[in-house]
């Protein structure tokens, strides 16, 4: 460096006025606080996001199973569709002239839930009036596929059971899948 | 005519094939884009809409609609709904704006023909001094507005409802007021295109509004007819296809997303049959009797054919034939930006006939890739 010491006004160095004492820092040794201060900042708002992320990953998850019975077959009437599993499983159970199968009661245009209406035959979406029939068959509105459909099949004790972790898309031909739906 | 008449015909124009075919009709007899609609609008007196006659009659309706609707039992219920005050508001002051803007307009138009500057000109008031002249008016519209906030948030009550329940969507559902224009638009389109690709050209297009609007004229200064062509394309998008779907889906979306009068009972069984059918779906199964061919492409060439030419090939037409002058005065970049944003934004007009008319539900129906146009 060849500027003195005590100039009054340091170009190339951050400087500092302590006690009317002139302290000023070299080039080189504010690079390495620099650097030593990008890596604590680093390290900290790497560590808080951490944190964040950590917490989309609960240790407990109070939600009902993903696959649960639902009694016998002989428990639904033909051609009706039973609504009281919508509410703590998210699942329809439809029972039509030969099988039983469970819809998903996501609406496959923007995930709103959709009603089931007994006197019009259709689940209806109170966000974009998708339609849906009985079968899980989209034929109004902007849903562009049908309803899901869950893994069903009977437990070993003769009850059917419904399982949620695998469902079965139309669209991609799966309901001719056997485990989609349940002969009866 | 008695009032019970008068409401149902209110109801029956508004049903959005109609309101909105009206709206479309007399949009550029309003906001004359060209010569010819320019005569008609002389002549059969619509330029008066933009008088202080015509803003003052605009108000008395706007009013009296809220009026009668007040008194009624059934437009009652939506017009004092927490969440619709805003609403109410907006309309009001987006006629005022709109009406203001163009008043002042239309003022110059008179003294450009005249051969005089613009108003602005001679307006002692129209340049005025940051500080303190400007940040007094800012700060003292900030604290009355503050003083509005707070009056509104303690007479009102929030429109909080129960604890939120997966089993339960309340019906209908409905966006917040702001974002009604874009829940009207996913009713027509695949949320991808409504909900992301749509507002994308919004925003992206508003900010190439400087940059691909070379007109020189107007700046600084009202003045409608310098730029009317640019003035009614902007107003179509944002009155007809923003505003008037916030209020359609405010006031005319009942349970079921069906739609209702304002003056109508919002009956929860009221059936709409509406058996939607794919462009696919027509053309094979309708026109030539046949099943849906397996591979997804050949069934939809016909919606990737029909969209390709809208998209790419219509704007090279139009540039070069009718738009011919346009494409000459603006240069390649500058139009194909124009055409691109306008042929999106008419796209959005053109899926709701499609629907209204024809129940065609998607033009290239692609579940299986979540690609729907």
């Amino acid at each position: 460096m060849s500027e003195p010491k005590n100039n009054i006004a340091p170009r190339a160095a951050v400087g500092a006025v302590s006690k009317g004492r002139k302290t000023t820092m070299e080039r080189r040794s504010f690079f390495s606080w620099l650097a030593v201060g990008w890596i604590g900042f680093a390290g900290v708002t790497g560590g808080f996001f951490t944190i964040i992320l950590r917490y989309l990953f609960p240790n407990v998850l109070f939600e009902p199973p993903q696959s649960f019975k639902i009694g016998f077959p002989d428990k639904f009437a033909p051609n009706s569709v039973d609504i009281s599993y919508k509410k703590d499983f998210n699942a329809w159970i439809v029972r039509d002239d030969e099988s039983i199968f469970a819809l998903s009661t996501v609406c496959t245009h923007l995930g709103c839930t959709p009603n089931w209406l007994a006197t019009d035959n259709k689940f209806k979406c109170p966000c974009h009036g998708s339609g849906f029939r009985m079968t899980g068959i989209h034929f109004e509105g902007p849903a562009p596929r049908p309803l899901e459909r869950f893994k069903i099949g009977v437990a070993d004790d003769g009850q059917i059971l419904v399982d949620k972790t695998k469902s079965y898309k139309w669209e991609k031909g799966e309901w001719e899948n056997k485990d989609s739906f349940l002969k009866v | 005519m008695n009032i019970t008449a008068l409401k149902s015909l209110i109801d029956a124009l508004s049903a959005p094939t109609i309101s909105f075919t009206i709206l479309t009709v007399i949009f550029p007899f309003i906001f004359p884009p060209s010569d010819w609609f320019e005569k008609i609008h002389r002549k059969s007196g619509l330029w008066r809409i933009w008088t202080k006659l015509g803003g003052v009659i605009g108000m008395i309706l706007i009013t009296a609609f809220f009026v009668i609707g007040y008194f009624d039992p059934y437009f009652n219920k939506t017009l004092t709904k927490a969440d619709n005050f805003p609403i109410v508001l907006m309309i009001y002051s987006m006629w005022f704006y709109i009406w203001l803007g163009m008043f002042k307009a239309y003022r110059n138009d008179i003294r450009l023909d005249q051969g005089l500057k613009p108003n602005e000109y001679n307006d002692p008031d129209d340049k005025v001094l940051v500080w303190p002249d400007l940040v007094y008016i800012e700060f003292i519209a900030l604290i009355l507005f503050q003083v509005f906030l707070i009056v509104w948030s303690i007479i009102v009550a929030a429109p909080i409802e129960e604890p939120a329940n997966p089993a339960a969507t309340p019906n209908p559902s409905k966006a917040p007021w702001y974002f009604l224009g874009l829940q009207e638009m996913l009713v027509y389109y695949d949320p991808w295109i409504a909900g992301v690709l749509l507002p994308t050209f919004i925003i992206v297009g508003l900010m190439a509004i400087p940059y691909v609007d070379i007109n020189k004229k107007g700046d600084g200064y009202y003045s409608f007819r310098e730029r009317r062509v640019g003035m009614f394309i902007f107003m179509y998008g944002w009155v007809v296809l923003w505003l008037f779907l916030i209020i359609i889906g405010t006031f005319f979306r009942g349970p079921n997303w069906n739609f209702f009068g304002p003056f109508e009972y919002w009956d929860i069984h009221k059936v709409e049959a509406l058996t939607n059918v794919n462009l696919s779906e027509l053309l094979w199964v309708k026109w030539f009797n046949q099943g849906l061919p397996s591979n997804i492409l050949i069934r939809e060439g016909l919606g990737f054919v029909i969209t390709g030419l809208y998209l790419f090939v219509l704007p090279v037409i139009l540039a070069k034939t009718y738009l011919k002058d346009m494409y000459a005065a603006y240069g390649p970049t500058r139009f194909v930006t124009i055409m691109m944003l306008g042929l999106v934004m008419l796209a959005l007009p053109i899926k709701m006939y499609l629907r209204w008319v024809f129940n065609l539900q998607y033009i290239v129906a692609i579940p299986e890739w979540f690609f729907n146009i």
